[in-house]
Formats: structure tokens, sequence, C-alpha cells
């Protein structure tokens, strides 16, 4: 029985398992993927918003701004890439300024700092990409970007040394209740738990309407992203996002935390809550969009494209405490933009509530940094000298474009919670997602994972599951074929 | 003082070209550097025959080619490091590299040789919609695993793009036991040799669909299928031409792009054309003293031609490192005499002389000739014969290549058939030069007539 | 008279060639630009043959493959039979360049050489 179980290891359930492991408590998470990171927070804008968007008085709002307070310093205890670039909200006409205006405003109300209303020149000259035709544009000093994996598994990971149990490939499939808690059913086993945090992204009105009749609905909110080169990544320095719309924030031109230059989402609602597949359409909307807040984008630098979904809940803010008529079934849902700012307040806050309601007492044990995956980059020559001779195995490059040496990966498949797949490494160290998407080194790495975690090379697979990346050997159809006659 | 004369940089055909020829022009002190654990680059994993037929009268492998060179390497006794990645070069060519053993080190080199070769095109650069399951390789991956390693990356294949390394994998595939369904081409010929064409699909019924391409992937986890349309002379997908075919494995050669990261961090001009550097007729990049040879200066289709064009650029290495030693002795000696003022004026001297002689004469790509590597001749610095090459941008049947000397005819070729997929070259003359003492420019274009 | 289309291979050009055929006797050949093209043009019609390259596995080598040939080419209708024939193959390093790995393939008379070289691996504690 244990005192906590969260269900998913995405950003949210992550941050919650981190604020938990402050308190003594037996915490476990599942998570039917093979790894952290999976689902909506490997997929999105990376933004940490500055908090101007959401209705004053919304969780959104109220989350947005206190999770953006804190990310620097979680950021430094967890050692994470995070940086406070700024962001800009263009204002394209001067019949738009109003809306511009409200912007500012609610921001204020909301609590942000610094905001400003920038003229067109001083927004062309802090920005000389921006389209000719801007007018006027709200600046938010404050806005910055991350790295969403980075912050998802440094949470996890230290989640994890602080003694919360990690279930991956658990697919939680049905909830019953129990006098004192709940009982999940999955396909890896049964687990009970006086207390349920769901935090299932995508899924989280599957799992709250398993026990609650006041039900809710999520919308899988599909976003299609281009990613371009570090060689465009300069092309804006700031977040720039056109004024908002219906459907979000509409089309964002960002530089990345790694140097790259992103472009996206779309908003297409989607039936398949697995449905990432980007769209034709989606895409050239994408290059379209961008194009009318940033000029001469260079398309022809794309390296990869992808999309993610947004949790959207029919209320349109974030559901986040005890369900009514469900006690000790905590929700975390509706986690769509402005999620990956808002989460170390979230996290914050399904803690407080937990530690209220079960009466939880501090973990003294509770070890508040951990250490990333060491990037040699960061070292002196002489300090990198000293590495390599110690471990030679950073002295060798495997992955060409991100300059990711055989030490990180090594690294990145043996610390706790380590990657079991191709893109598991991806995610923590960059091999793979640089120019050559993982052209050249795909094989190297495999064979790193293989040597390090005794699987056999058909065995890998890109993202756990069906995704093996080896059919077979060479020749083995005539080998079966000789056999069988 | 300098650690090394010239240092390569790629242990490919290129740099081992470029390695003998210079050593064979009197540098004793060469290094080259290769990321590779053995010396050939990418011939390694091209095993299937056709290479050195210019070079050396015979058909060979891409290992046995390769090999012919590191014997030479090694028989001349040129020093290289393997498993070493070159990090960073410098204006002032000092080489910034890594490898195990050694950690990181920095060598400092008279004349510095880029031969750094080529990556493949990834899917993203194409923005195919769909799915991001696994299943989705590069040609040159697929290559790498199957040859070098015994891998089957699928049993079922769709091959998008019939560059030769496309083609050469449908057939590869095949013989090692998969079926390959189709191999589509977005433009309305194929990028490969005809040779390939016939050997590596016509031989086993493999279809190739021009115009067409890939519209949609399909598979959370694994490719299970990919859909195909046919395109317009646009390029876009044609609605209604939609054709689905199960498969497991995509595998797509869909272009290659010199690799110039290194080049462009010491500040190398590149040509956007070719994504290569702008060269000189001594394949001298802008920076004094760094000249670069194959794939990473433009992409071939022969490795033959990579060679001959590497052993040129080793030569001129080999000459600029001579001039530079001449150079500096008449500095030194004229250092002892003189005073810092002087000395500075004396190290002009050079570049001076060079601004004078280089006249530098700009070789224009039009009509249907899309670039030409070298792009600038300075004839004082011209060999007695020069060999330019190019590429046309579309299929030209029955047509020439003139090249013009201001307003002057002075070649005209016909060729049966110009593709793009195949790399043309015309030789000059200096002698031709020198009858045109004013010359402003030469052009090159593709004519009916 | 049957006619039958063939692209030359011999070089880049890649001359259309047309073969009229009476039975298995060649009565033209057009289409071609030089000598080889008519020389190819023959044997592609009446006795097509290849060079065959594949791999095969190596044991105790500082490589898992070894790429081999066809030492001559051999008729076009025993590719399979040759690749097939070097299913269960497995040499010991070290392998040499032009080494025979195995001798007559599919009964073609023909020999299946290395065209690299494996050296014998040796263990790197780093």
């Amino acid at each position: 029985m244990y005192d906590v179980i969260i269900i998913g290891a995405g950003v949210c359930g992550a941050a919650i398992a981190r604020e938990l492991s402050r308190y003594q408590a037996k915490i476990c998470v599942l998570e039917k993927e093979e790894d952290v990171c999976c689902g909506t927070s490997k997929a999105n804008s990376a933004i940490v918003h500055a908090g101007y968007d959401a209705v004053t008085g919304s969780l959104k709002a109220k989350l947005n701004v206190h999770g953006n307070e804190r990310m620097g310093e979680l950021a430094q205890e967890l050692d994470f890439p995070f940086e406070r670039k700024g962001s800009l909200v263009l204002c394209l006409s001067e019949a738009d300024l109003p809306n511009l205006q409200a912007l500012y405003d609610r921001g204020i109300a909301n609590g942000v700092q610094e905001l400003r209303i920038l003229n067109r020149e001083e927004v062309l000259q802090m920005e000389p990409n921006v389209t000719d035709h801007v007018y006027a544009a709200l600046y938010a000093p404050t806005a910055g970007i991350v790295c969403p994996f980075g912050l998802n598994i440094a949470l996890a990971e230290n989640a994890y040394t602080n003694g919360v149990e990690f279930h991956f490939n658990t697919e939680v499939t049905g909830i019953g209740r129990l006098e004192d808690g709940y009982e999940l059913q999955t396909d890896n086993g049964t687990f009970r738990a006086r207390y349920v945090v769901n935090a299932a992204g995508v899924y989280a009105d599957r799992f709250h309407n398993m026990v609650s009749d006041k039900k809710i609905h999520i919308t899988a909110r599909r976003g299609d992203y281009c990613l371009l080169d570090k060689e465009a990544g300069a092309h804006v320095e700031r977040t720039v996002f056109a004024l908002p719309g219906k459907l979000g924030k509409g089309i964002l031109v960002t530089p990345t935390i790694h140097g790259n230059l992103l472009i996206g989402p779309t908003a297409i609602d989607v039936e398949d809550k697995e449905g990432i597949n980007t769209t034709a359409e989606g895409l050239a909307q994408v290059l379209e969009k961008a194009g009318m807040s940033v000029k001469n984008i260079p398309a022809r630098q794309v390296i990869t494209s992808f999309a993610g979904l947004r949790a959207h809940e029919d209320g349109d803010d974030f559901i986040i405490g005890e369900a009514e008529d469900a006690p000790g079934f905590i929700d975390c849902a509706g986690i769509e933009s402005p999620g990956i700012a808002s989460c170390p307040a979230i996290g914050e806050m399904v803690a407080d509530i937990l530690r209220e309601k079960m009466g939880l007492k501090e973990n003294e044990d509770f070890v508040s940094t951990r250490q990333g995956i060491l990037n040699p980059n960061t070292l002196s020559m002489e300090e990198r000298n000293a590495l390599i001779k110690k471990s030679p195995a950073y002295g060798n490059i495997v992955c060409r474009c991100e300059m990711v040496t055989e030490g990180e990966i090594i690294d990145a498949v043996t610390r706790p919670l380590g990657a079991k797949s191709l893109d598991g490494v991806k995610r923590r160290t960059r091999a793979g997602m640089g120019r050559c998407q993982s052209g050249f080194c795909a094989p190297r790495t495999m064979e790193i994972i293989s040597r390090e975690c005794g699987m056999s090379m058909s065995d890998i697979t890109k993202a756990g599951g069906a995704s093996r990346l080896i059919a077979g050997t060479n020749k083995d159809i005539f080998i079966a074929a000789a056999k069988e006659k | 003082m300098k650690d090394y004369d010239i240092v390569i940089i790629g242990g490919g055909p290129a740099g081992l070209a470029a390695a003998v020829s210079a050593r064979q022009s009197g540098i004793e002190s060469i290094l080259i550097l290769e990321r590779d654990k053995e010396l050939g680059g990418i011939l390694n994993q091209c095993i299937h025959n056709g290479f050195g037929l210019h070079t050396f009268k015979e058909e060979l492998t891409g290992p046995e080619y390769a090999d012919r060179f590191i014997r030479q390497v090694e028989e001349l006794k040129i020093a290289y490091k393997l498993n070493t990645m070159v990090m960073e070069i410098g204006q002032d060519k000092t080489v910034t590299a890594m490898n195990r053993e050694d950690g990181l080190f920095v060598i400092r080199a008279e004349a510095v040789i880029l031969a750094m070769g080529c990556r493949e095109r990834p899917r993203g650069a194409l923005n195919i919609p769909g799915y991001r399951p696994a299943g989705i390789y590069s040609a040159g991956t697929a290559q790498r695993l199957v040859n070098m390693e015994g891998y089957m990356p699928g049993r079922e294949v769709v091959i998008l793009g019939s560059g030769d390394i496309g083609l050469i994998m449908a057939r590869r595939m095949t013989l090692e036991g998969a079926k390959v369904k189709v191999v589509a081409e977005l433009m309305p010929y194929s990028g490969g040799l005809k040779r390939n064409i016939v050997q590596c699909l016509d031989d086993y019924g493999i279809p190739l669909k021009l115009s067409h391409t890939v519209v949609d992937i399909k598979g959370k986890e694994r490719v299970e299928g990919v859909t195909l349309a046919r395109v317009d002379e646009k390029n876009k997908p044609i609605p209604g031409t939609e054709e689905y075919y199960d498969c497991d494995t995509l595998l797509l050669s869909v272009g290659l792009i010199p690799e110039n990261e290194l080049s462009r961090g010491m500040g190398v001009a590149i040509n956007p054309v070719t994504s290569g550097p702008s060269v000189n007729e001594s394949l001298e990049t802008n920076l004094d003293g760094v000249f670069a040879c194959g794939n990473v200066l433009h992409v071939h289709d022969l490795v033959d031609y990579v060679s001959e064009e590497a052993a040129a650029a080793g030569r001129n290495a080999a000459a600029y490192v001579k001039a530079a030693y001449d150079d500096a002795g008449r500095e030194g000696r004229q250092t002892q005499d003189t005073g810092p003022a002087d000395k500075a004026a004396e190290q002009d001297l050079p570049n001076a002389e060079k601004a004078d002689a280089s006249q530098a004469v700009p070789l224009i790509a039009t009509s249907g000739v899309r670039y030409t590597v070298p792009s600038t001749i300075r004839v004082s610095h011209m060999d007695e014969r020069l060999t330019v090459r190019f590429r046309v941008g579309g299929v030209y049947k029955n047509c020439f290549v003139s090249v013009y000397f201001d307003d002057e005819r002075v070649v005209h070729r016909k060729k049966q058939v110009f593709a793009p997929g195949e790399m043309e070259e015309v030789r000059l003359t200096k002698e031709q030069f020198l009858q045109y003492p004013d010359l402003a420019a030469v052009t090159f274009r593709i004519e009916e007539e | 008279m049957e006619t039958r289309n063939l692209t030359c291979i011999n070089c880049p050009m890649g001359c259309a060639l047309t073969i009229e055929m009476e039975g298995n006797e060649v009565v033209s050949i057009s289409g071609n630009t030089c000598p080889r093209g008519e020389a190819y043009g023959r044997k592609e019609v009446t006795n097509p043959t290849r060079i065959v390259t594949s791999t095969v596995r190596v044991t105790g080598g500082a490589a898992d493959m070894v790429s081999v040939k066809t030492k001559q080419d051999i008729p076009k209708e025993k590719i399979f039979d040759c690749v097939k024939a070097l299913r269960d193959v497995e040499v010991q390093a070290p392998v040499h360049v032009g080494d025979v790995i195995v001798s007559d393939v599919a009964g073609t008379g023909v020999d299946i050489v290395a065209t690299r070289n494996v050296g014998i691996y040796r263990f790197d504690p780093a």
C-alpha cells in the first residue's frame, strides 16, 4: 500500500513527485511509457511564459506567475538549462493596440513584473527580423526558455533520489475505490494507495471520470512544430508571439535553449490521444503564420518537424485539487500552456494539499539538489583533459552535430532513471538532435546502450514498446528458408 | 614554428589522395586527422563495385579503392590519428582536436586541407508529414548497419530518393533478403547513375516512380506503411494520386550536404549553391593556406574525380607551404638588418603581390549551369591545364556546354545528355587565358546550339 | 523479330540502346555512341553477367563483417544462388584484401574474395 500514487511522469507528475519527496511518505509514479517526459511534456514550445495571458484570478494565471518566479532557482538546484530571454507579443496595427493594452493590463493584474509596451522602433531595434508591419509590442523580460526534457528529467531524478519509486511501461487500466484509498489496475500488476494524483495529461479526464460523477472532458489539441538548424538559431533573440487568438497563443518564433530556432504550434483538435502525426497542412500553416510575425525565416534550415498534444479542458483552466465526490483523488488535469512555466508551482500546490490532508512530516534526508549530465563543453581545456584522462570515453565524440561524447551517453544510460532507448539518450544528451538527426550517431549510440545495459541490438528501441530499430541480421531470411527445407 | 606543414581534416578518399599528393610534392610534415576508427571514410561501407575505372583502370569495390590509397599513405609513412575529432579550426590555422588518448589538443599548421566529406539530408529537411516511428533511416545509416555491422534495419522497404546511395541500398537490402517495394523520386529524373538504375533496380524488378514523393508515414511505434503521391511541376503532391505501401522501413536518399561546420567556424566563405567553400584555381578558400577538396567542396558522384581534385589540392597546398618558407627565409634574413617597422612592411609584401597577381577572374555559372568549381581563377597561379567541374540544373539533351571569355565563345562542346546527377567538367588551358590579358569574366552556359 | 531496349551503363552517358534480335541472334544494335556500347548491348542480351558484392561474418576480428565480391562476374541468373551460398559463411580474422573466402561459389567457377582487411580484435581496456 502506497501513501501516494501519481499517474503520469510528465513535468507535472515529476514536479509533484519531487515536492512530495520532501515529506515522509511512500510514493510511486506509474508511467505507461518507457521513460519520463514522453507525452505533452516532450513536444511543446518549451516557453516559460511570463503570465499575462491567462484570465486574472484563474489557476493558470496564478500558477504561471508563481512558477515563472520559481524557475530560476529550480534550474540552479536541479541543474537544467533555463534562460530568461524575454518575450514579445506583436501588434501589427493601430486598431489592435487596445488588445495589446488589455494584455498588458492583465499582466499587471496577474502580478507580472517589468512588463512594457514598446513602439515599432523599439521593437525593431530589439529584434530586427520582426515583420516590417509591426506597430507595437508587449515586452515581458521575465519570460524564458527551458529545456523541457531537462526540466522533466531533473525533477524525476531528484524525486527518485529522494525515495520515490517509478514504474515504467505501466498503464493504468482501471481504478477501484477501497475503504481507505484506491486500487489501480495496470497492465503491469495491481497497485494500491491511500491517495492518487491524476497527472495523466491528455488522459486525465479518463482517470477522473473513473472515480467521479462530476465529469470532465479533455480535448487533445495538436500543435505542429518545425525545428530549424542552429545556424538559424539567432534569427530572433527572444520569443516572438502574435497577438493571441481563440485557440491559444498562435504561432510563435523562438530560439530554443540549445540554440535552434523553433516555430509553431498549430492548434488542431484531434480525436486520437496518441495522434502526434504532423500533417502537410499543419506544417505549411506553421511556416506561413510564423512568416507573418518574423520575416525571412530560412525554411530550408528545417531539420525536423514534430507534433505534441495539449490537454485542453472544456472549462479552459487547470483543474487542480481533490475531486469533489472522490476523497483522496487529487486531479492535476487540463494542464496545457502555460504548463511548463507553472509546473514548479503545480508541484508545490499539490504537495501542500496532500501535506495538509495526510499530515505529512518532513523528510529530513531530503536532498534538494541534483547534478545533471556533465557537458564537457562547459569545461576549460585543462579540466576537460583531466576528465578524459580519468574517463577516456569523454574524449570520444559520438554525435558529431551536437558534439556529444561517449562519456555523456554512458552517464545518460547508467544514471538513476537512466535512458533505455535512443530517444531517451537523445532527450538527456542531445545525441541525435542535431542537423543530421541521428543519421550518423544512431548505430553508435545503439552499440553503447547494448554494451552498457547488456541488451542485444535487436532489443534496442527508438522509444520503447514496438519501436525496435533492427529487424534481424543479414541473410537471416535465407538461413530460415534453408532450415525449413 | 608550426607543428605540421599540412594538416588534413578527414581521412576519407579526399584526405588520403591529398596527403599522398602533398608528400609526392615534397612535403614531409603532414598529419591526417580522422574521426573514425579507420582510414577510408565512407568508402568502407560502400562495398559495391564500380570505383576506380578512371584512376586504376579497373573496377574496384569501395574498400578496395580506399585500400589502394591507405597502402600509399602507409608506404609514404604519412602520419595520421584515428578516432580523432577536430573540434575547431582557428583562422590562424590552429586545429583543436580530441581523442581518447591525447585528450583535447591544439596543432598549428602552415596549411590546412579541408576534406571532411558530406552528410545526408535528414527527413526534416523535406518536412515529410506523419508520425515519427522507428524504421525511418537515411540510406547511408542503413548502409552502415547492413554492410559494417550485419544488421537488417527492416524487411519491407520503401526508398525515397533515387540518388546513388538509395539505388545501391535497394540492391543491398534485396540481396540480404529484404523486399524493396518501390523507389520514389521527387524529380522527373533520377539523381543516380544510369548504371545503378539498371543494375540495382531493373535487375531486381524494383519499380522507380519518378515525380513521386512520400506524403504520409503510418505507424506510431514502428513504420507500418507510407503513402506516395505524384507531384506536379512545382513538386506539390497531386490529390487523388495517393498510393499506400505496406512496409516497415522507409529509407531516405534525399541528398547530401557538404559538412562545413568547421569551415564556417573558421571564417571560410561558403558558396550557397554547393554549400561548400568558394575556391580559386588552387582550390584555396578565401583564407590563405586553407584548401578544400572532395565532397566537402561540392558533392561528387565518382570517387575518381574526388581523388583527382584532392591530388590537386595536395599539390597546391605543398606549393603554398614552400612559398611560405621561401618568404619566411627572405623575411628572416632581412629582420636581422632592419627594424620592426620594415619587418611589418615586408610582411605585407606577399599579400600585395598576391592582390596584384590575383586579378581573380570570376567564373560565372548561368543558363543551366548551377555552379563551377573553382569559382575564380588567378591566371598567374594556374597550372598549364585546369579542370573546371560543374553541375547542370536540369536534363538537357543534345545540347552544348559553352564557355565564354567575356563575349567570345572559346569552348563549345556537344553532349547527348546533361543531367543534374552527373558532374561535368571542362578543361581550360593557361594558354587560352594568356590570349585574353584583360579578361573580366568567364561564363559557363548550356546552349541548344 | 524481337526488339529490346536497354540503357548502356559503360559511362555516365547512359545511351539508350535498341537491339533487334532473331531468336538468340543479335540482328542489329543502335543508339550507342561508342564500340563499348555495342559490346555491352550484345553481351547483355546474350550472356548478362554481374559482379556480386556482399558481406560475411568474421569471428575474432576488429570488425564484425568483412565485405566480399565475386572475383570475376558471374551469370546474372546466379546472383541469388551466390548470396545464398554465403548465408552461413563465417571466417576467422585476420582477413586480407584478396583472400579467397569461398571457392567456386554456387558452381560458377568463380571465387568469392575479401575486399577489405579485418585485423584481429584487440581488447581495448579504455
